[in-house]
């Protein structure tokens, strides 16, 4: 029960890059195409899971003072394998267009904040589930970002194209053109900016809902009304 | 592979800044530019900070990750220990910058509070911040194994002086978002867009900008 709350609190409530503002530099230079935002993804869960557990095992053993460093050196062991193994099964556009993303792994403050934050204090079975759940939390967060820039800026899906639409010698959708800048540096800064004003939007939102709901109508009426009648009483009264 | 320190200058400045153009240090970019004091004195420690560990990292490629060849020799191997083929760069690269980049982190802080006390007092409190700037570790990635000649990387001279115009690049992207985002608290903002996702759309709207220095005096980077 505790353990599946550790994982499904994380995604939406705690998510890393909407909620916690953590990790931003691979989340605006990746997403260009929804293969690389999920490859980013990819690699960056396994350094994190792998890391959580280690730090969660080795917790106890891990001098206060230094305990920092000895995080740093332990991501740095995963990002080195997680980079071997990328070369070695990625395809070569993807290790392309994630370049030096991949080794930056290491100072992504995701990993850093959660080894600090979660695994130092929780057990390794927690700390596994918590690296999984900010995992798919990092995921959801790309793929909405990479869908958004590939689909408008570069006018593709997981790399197909959408437009034109055909159905034999009949065209049903003109082939369109991309919105270009999208898929380059401003679109990205402007595209997550977009997200994050929905996000707070639906919040906003939701907390307004959420404090019309808790406030019962009438009592609050009965108890405005005193105050109302004052009010209209200075106002007439200045009125005379 | 000559390059010249103007084409690297303009190129890390204005071309590709740092943060605009390379989504490198984005977390102070948007953490830090709430005040102008602020963002300057988070600018200048990466300047410093990124200068420096771009020396050091350029050495560290050159003399220890690559292997031996006519243009440089690997320590290592003169000292008659075993270098792989292809030297050490794909197993120690990553863990040896990082390492580097956080003593070297420590170190400024402590001669700078021993020798400059008020300088320490002006930037004391960012250094900590750096070690996990990806800014300084993404120049220095970029300084050397993803530069155009991996298997030179740029020279430690030449190096050093992009590390230098990386973090002039980044103290520049500092110094104008947190002017425009002094003047945004005091706008009516939407309430959704309050605070940060104006920041990005304002940071959108500067890469925008940056992007119309492309090719400037036929530079390509």
């Amino acid at each position: 029960m505790g353990l599946l709350r550790d994982f499904t609190d994380k995604p939406i409530k705690h998510n890393p890059v909407f909620v916690l503002v953590l990790g931003l530099c691979p989340t605006l230079a990746v997403t260009t195409s929804l293969k690389n935002g999920v490859a980013m993804a990819a690699a960056a869960t396994a350094v994190l899971v792998c890391a959580n557990v280690l730090i969660s095992l080795v917790r106890r053993f891990i001098p206060n003072q230094i305990r920092i460093a000895c995080y740093i050196v332990i991501i740095a062991g995963f990002v080195t394998m997680v980079e071997i193994v990328m070369k070695a099964v990625a395809p070569a556009a993807i290790n392309q267009a994630l370049g030096i993303f991949i080794p930056l792994i290491v100072v992504n403050c995701i990993i850093l904040g959660r080894a600090e934050a979660f695994a130092s204090r929780h057990g390794p079975a927690s700390s596994l589930m918590d690296g999984l759940g900010i995992g798919v939390g990092f995921l959801l967060a790309l793929v909405a970002i990479s869908l958004v820039r590939e689909v408008l800026g570069a006018g593709t899906l997981w790399g197909y194209r959408l437009t034109p639409i055909r159905m034999g010698d009949v065209t049903l959708v003109p082939e369109v053109e991309p919105v270009a800048v999208l898929g380059m540096a401003p679109g990205a800064f402007i595209v997550i900016g977009l997200l994050f004003a929905l996000f707070h939007w639906i919040g906003n939102r939701r907390r307004e809902a959420a404090r019309a709901a808790a406030v019962p109508a009438v009592p609050q009426v009965a108890r405005d009304f005193p105050k109302k009648a004052a009010g209209e009483a200075s106002v007439s009264a200045e009125g005379a | 592979m000559d390059v010249g320190y103007t084409e690297l200058a303009i190129g890390s400045i204005l071309i590709s800044n740092v943060v605009l153009a390379k989504f490198l240090g984005l977390c102070p970019f948007f953490g830090v530019s709430r005040r102008t004091s602020d963002a300057v004195g988070m600018g200048l420690a990466v300047v410093f900070v990124m200068s420096i560990a771009s020396a050091a990292t350029a050495l560290i490629y050159r003399h220890l990750l690559l292997p031996t060849t006519p243009e440089h020799t690997n320590l290592l191997g003169a000292l008659g220990l075993p270098v792989p083929e292809g030297g050490y760069v794909l197993i120690l690269k990553t863990i040896s910058y990082i390492l580097v980049i956080a003593v070297l982190v420590q170190f400024v802080e402590m001669v700078l509070r021993k020798t400059v006390p008020a300088l320490y007092r002006a930037l004391g409190i960012y250094l900590p911040l750096i070690t996990t700037n990806c800014a300084v570790m993404g120049v220095a990635l970029l300084n050397t194994e993803a530069w155009r000649d991996p298997a030179n990387g740029l020279p430690v001279h030449l190096a050093t002086f992009n590390g230098f115009c990386g973090g002039v690049g980044f103290l520049v992207a500092m110094l104008l978002m947190s002017g425009i985002r002094e003047r945004l608290t005091e706008l009516p903002v939407p309430k959704a867009f309050k605070d940060l996702p104006i920041a990005f759309i304002s940071g959108g709207l500067m890469a925008l900008a940056f992007m119309g220095f492309a090719n400037l005096f036929g530079i390509a980077v």
